[in-house]
């Protein structure tokens, strides 16, 4: 493998942008390693070699032409198949959108094309970003490169096993209930989630509207601050999105922790995390503590409903979006077309897996004329009591710390009943309730070498604190430098 | 038993839901273009097409109509309300739920104003809420074809409070409704391209009763005629079944204008679940006072205020009604007045009424691009109104004015079209017209008063109608009755 690919994507684009490295020469080797290597891991779905290259020359042409280039300007990075992209396949990971090429750009996509990046190709997930394994998946199952007989985490899992196998610099995921900070736990890497409004949801295939937001998985705290810049922002296509100015995210990245006071919520640790998990995460906290931030008990005490809440609320929502998906427009139709039910039922039937034909039924099942108040509507008071508590906690502490995960990742299978599977969401639902930003970071392994994620939360707006957080245990340890043994180390 | 005797036993309790489609240039959600006629889905973007990753953005000139007319209905405008989503599957509902609002409505209570053997009587209303259209589908033999041009056009519907007694009053409450909306700007109201849809909610009690009856909605009537034939269609079929001891079935039908009837679409237990819920995509609606009074401040009058007025300064009723009818013509007409005074009122009722429309009928124009500016009219009615030329020199005058800038007054001293009111001038004429007519004279002396017209039209010819008809008159009658 080239030693380029173990560069971070921050030195990637420095290098491009000071013609030591030509973007082409970048590519090609990450379509090689990606040809060489995907097979056995599963992370991508499509690699669009024509696009990439295409991309990579207008990159070079434009340094050597000594036009000035975007902040991405040839960093070959992969995007979740849940991201709409004009002319490239795009699945959403499900078999009802098999071969549907949209006719239009994603707000954060066109972002990402204008900052100059290779769009390598789309990565695996479960299936309408519904799971947290990518066992989900309708296509196949992404694996950990950490471990190729365990997941990769869910949904972003393909987002997050292509870059911690070097098969792209940094990626995009979308997270709903913990879909980018969970994997990026799993496969050892900087996962942000940002506030909700943030960043565009257009473009986006909505699962649930009011917690989806799309963010980055990266090796390092700066890249991740390099990709947000790009992406976050006000969209006149998106109503939710917040025109707020975007911060110098990497400039954050920059600050020590001195003074910084982290929150360590009692409800957010307990019985059910493994003793690996807790240790590491005792062991990071201590470590920002020994840098000069302050460490606070807190309490959230309504964070213990979050499962039965996100459930309800996510559920409902997603059984609203996936109405579109009927066969009439776009996707694979099926079943007797002179019968306009039979086309609805076998298109939906067969186009759906079971995961998400769950999801729609507890989802229609939670709206149903006459039960809203006693779903829905309870649903939301709840996630407003939840908001309140981050609200109050906010006050006192700059971040809350907290195992990502109760575990690190799982061989396949081990999952056996959806509510197990919920489970492993535990820690990261509530963040999505409260429409904050959030962030996972590698803080050590296990004994079986499966990386230990460290979650972040911050007040809404509030992502420099974390990055700024993340770098500075970045500056002062090394499991993020780790990488593991697959496919031929750097 | 005919169905005229049973409605002095049976009341009809009727309930009109009207979607009205708002004025917006683009579509409620997406910037995609509002137009009739277009060829077949040329008029989607991802939004519309509710392409995956499409998001709905709001178009804030929707809220701004649909205020609008709630504030001239008298409703109370929500200073918060919000968008929820109406679950159904159907082909030419792309994102398989529509786009409204539920439990908080942009507008609540208000009136749509109807006139009831000419006194004006309010229909109450519980409401008026934001929605998006949907596509249509087009049915071809076995197989179906979905158009979207239409979808995602902005509405607002219009629900009244079961408060209607009759088919009659129904077409009424549609047309003063389609007349509102067309006086505020708020829709085109134009019936023959949908811009005004109605369902109606109709059931039957015994007269007395107050309990209300098993209701039926009727879907899909979009004309005043057809408003007025279902539902009486519906009142008939509903006494027809309760007086065969049948009881009536809370049911949707829809209405077929072709046959003249009405059909079962579907009963109360295949009624559909639409599943309400807030639209995550779409922020609630906050609406401040300021902009309410902003919006408040640019109401123009309503035509039924504007027909009080008109009566007030004198008018006729039917010119009333007819020069407030429609809000350009009711514009021009009190235009003419400020320039003319409001004594002549009724003069000027006429004139607008009769000759001007005639001549823009004859030209193909309407009222708001007429050659002839109110001033100008206005300016014309004054000579009439002072005699110095008669109605029919006005009218000639006026046909030539619609296609000349000048001022009626030039053309009357230019051409010398003033009248005669010179008594000596006319005098000599009707001398000598007498002395001329010997036989005339003697017979109108002997009882025949018809000749008085004839010698009129003499005196009238003699100064090519120029001479004041008045005077003629008085002039004729001095020198025959004595």
């Amino acid at each position: 493998m080239s030693e380029l690919l173990s560069l971070s994507a921050s030195e990637q684009a420095r290098r491009i942008a000071e013609k030591t490295v030509s973007a082409t020469e970048l590519c090609d080797a990450y379509l090689a390693r990606i040809d060489a290597n995907d097979a056995d891991l599963g992370s991508y779905l499509r690699v669009d070699h024509e696009g990439a290259r295409a991309q990579a020359h207008a990159v070079d042409a434009a340094v050597c032409a000594g036009d000035s280039v975007g902040p991405l300007a040839g960093v070959p990075i992969a995007l979740k198949d849940l991201l709409v992209t004009e002319s490239l396949e795009t699945t959403a990971g499900s078999k009802i959108l098999e071969g549907w090429v949209p006719p239009y750009e994603g707000s954060v996509v066109r972002k990402l094309r204008s900052a100059g990046a290779v769009i390598l190709g789309k990565l695996n997930l479960d299936e309408f970003a519904m799971g947290s394994s990518n066992e989900h998946s309708a296509f196949r199952p992404c694996k950990n490169p950490w471990d190729l007989g365990r997941v990769p985490g869910g949904s972003s899992g393909g987002s997050a096993a292509a870059v911690s196998a070097s098969l792209c610099a940094m990626s995009l995921g979308t997270d709903t209930g913990g879909s980018i900070r969970q994997p990026a736990s799993f496969c050892g890497l900087v996962g942000l989630k940002p506030t909700y409004g943030r960043v565009s949801r257009h473009g986006l295939i909505a699962y649930a509207s009011s917690f989806d937001q799309i963010g980055p998985l990266a090796t390092c705290a700066e890249d991740a601050a390099l990709m947000l810049e790009v992406i976050a922002g006000g969209d006149i296509l998106d109503a939710t999105c917040s025109t707020e100015p975007v911060p110098a995210y990497q400039a954050a990245c920059k600050r020590d922790v001195k003074g910084l006071v982290i929150g360590i919520a009692k409800e957010m640790e307990g019985e059910d995390v493994d003793t690996a998990v807790s240790a590491a995460v005792a062991a990071a906290i201590a470590e920002l503590e020994s840098a000069g931030a302050e460490v606070r008990r807190i309490s959230l005490p309504h964070t213990r409903y979050s499962l039965p809440t996100y459930y309800l609320l996510a559920t409902a929502e997603a059984s609203s979006n996936l109405a579109r998906f009927d066969g009439v427009r776009y996707g694979k139709r099926k079943g007797n077309e002179e019968a306009l039910q039979n086309m609805y039922e076998k298109t939906r039937g067969a186009g759906f897996g079971a995961e998400v034909k769950t999801r729609i039924m507890l989802g229609t099942f939670a709206l149903r004329a006459g039960y809203y108040d006693a779903y829905y509507k309870k649903a939301q008071q709840v996630r407003t009591l939840i908001a309140d508590d981050f609200r109050k906690a906010f006050a006192e502490v700059d971040v809350i710390a907290s195992p990502t995960a109760p575990t690190t990742a799982f061989p396949f299978g081990a999952k056996k009943t959806p509510i197990d599977m919920y489970k492993a969401d535990v820690f990261t639902l509530s963040c999505n309730l409260a429409g904050l930003p959030g962030l996972s970071m590698n803080c050590g392994f296990d004994d079986s070498g499966m990386p230990i994620g460290l979650q972040l939360l911050a007040a809404p707006m509030q992502e420099e604190t974390l990055l700024q957080c993340a770098a500075a245990y970045q500056r002062q340890t090394d499991w993020h430098t780790r990488r593991p043994n697959f496919g031929g180390q750097p | 038993m005919s169905a005229m005797l049973s409605n002095e036993k049976w009341e009809a309790v009727i309930g009109l839901e009207v979607h009205v489609q708002l004025a917006t240039k683009s579509k409620a959600f997406s910037a995609s273009a509002v137009q009739y006629g277009a060829a077949p889905n040329s008029l989607t973007d991802p939004t519309v097409l509710a392409l995956p990753g499409s998001l709905p953005v709001f178009n804030e000139e929707g809220l701004r109509l649909a205020m609008r007319l709630g504030l001239a209905l008298g409703c109370t405008i929500a200073k918060h309300s919000r968008f929820a989503r109406k679950h159904y599957f159907y082909p030419d509902q792309p994102a398989g739920y529509q786009i409204s609002q539920y439990d908080e409505p942009i507008c609540a209570g208000g009136s749509v104003p109807i006139l009831e053997d000419g006194v004006r009587k309010e229909i109450a209303l519980t409401r008026i809420h934001l929605e998006n259209d949907a596509g249509k589908n087009n049915h071809a033999g076995a197989r179906s074809l979905v158009d979207l041009n239409r979808a995602g056009v902005a509405l607002c519907e219009v629900v009244s409070e079961p408060v209607l007694r009759s088919a009659t009053e129904a077409a009424d409450y549609m047309r003063s409704l389609r007349q509102i909306v067309r006086f505020l700007g708020v829709s085109e109201g134009d019936m023959e391209k949908g811009h005004l849809r109605c369902d109606a909610n109709v059931s039957i009690r015994p007269r007395g009763r107050e309990a209300f009856g098993t209701r039926t909605e009727l879907k899909n009537i979009n004309s005043f005629k057809f408003v007025q034939q279902a539902i009486e269609h519906e009142i008939a079929r509903q006494i027809r079944a309760l007086e065969a001891g049948e009881t009536i079935v809370q049911e949707t039908r829809l209405w077929d204008a072709d046959a003249g009837r009405s059909r079962s679409m579907r009963g109360k237990e295949e009624a559909l679940d639409y599943r309400y819920f807030p639209d995550p995509d779409l922020p609630p609606l906050e609406v401040s006072d300021a902009t309410i009074e902003q919006i408040r401040s640019e109401l123009p009058e309503l035509p039924l205020d504007a027909r009080a007025r008109l009566i007030a300064l004198g008018l006729a009723a039917a010119d009333a009604e007819q020069l407030s009818s429609e809000r350009r013509l009711l514009a021009y007409y009190d235009a003419t007045l400020a320039s003319l005074g409001k004594s002549n009122a009724k003069l000027a009722a006429n004139w607008v009424s009769g000759a001007l429309l005639a001549e823009l009928g004859r030209l193909g124009k309407s009222i708001g691009d007429s050659p002839l500016e109110p001033a100008r009219l206005a300016g014309l009615l004054k000579l009439i109104a002072d005699d110095t030329i008669s109605g029919k020199i006005a009218k000639g005058i006026l046909a030539r004015m619609m296609e000349s800038p000048d001022e009626a007054k030039d053309i009357v001293e230019r051409e010398g079209l003033g009248q005669i009111t010179d008594s000596s001038a006319l005098e000599a004429i009707v001398d000598e017209l007498l002395d001329n007519n010997p036989k005339q004279v003697q017979g109108y002396r002997e009882g025949n008063q018809k000749l008085l017209g004839f010698f009129v039209g003499q005196v009238m010819k003699a100064t090519g109608g120029k001479a004041n008809p008045k005077m003629v008159n008085q002039l004729l009658r001095a020198r025959l009755d004595t």
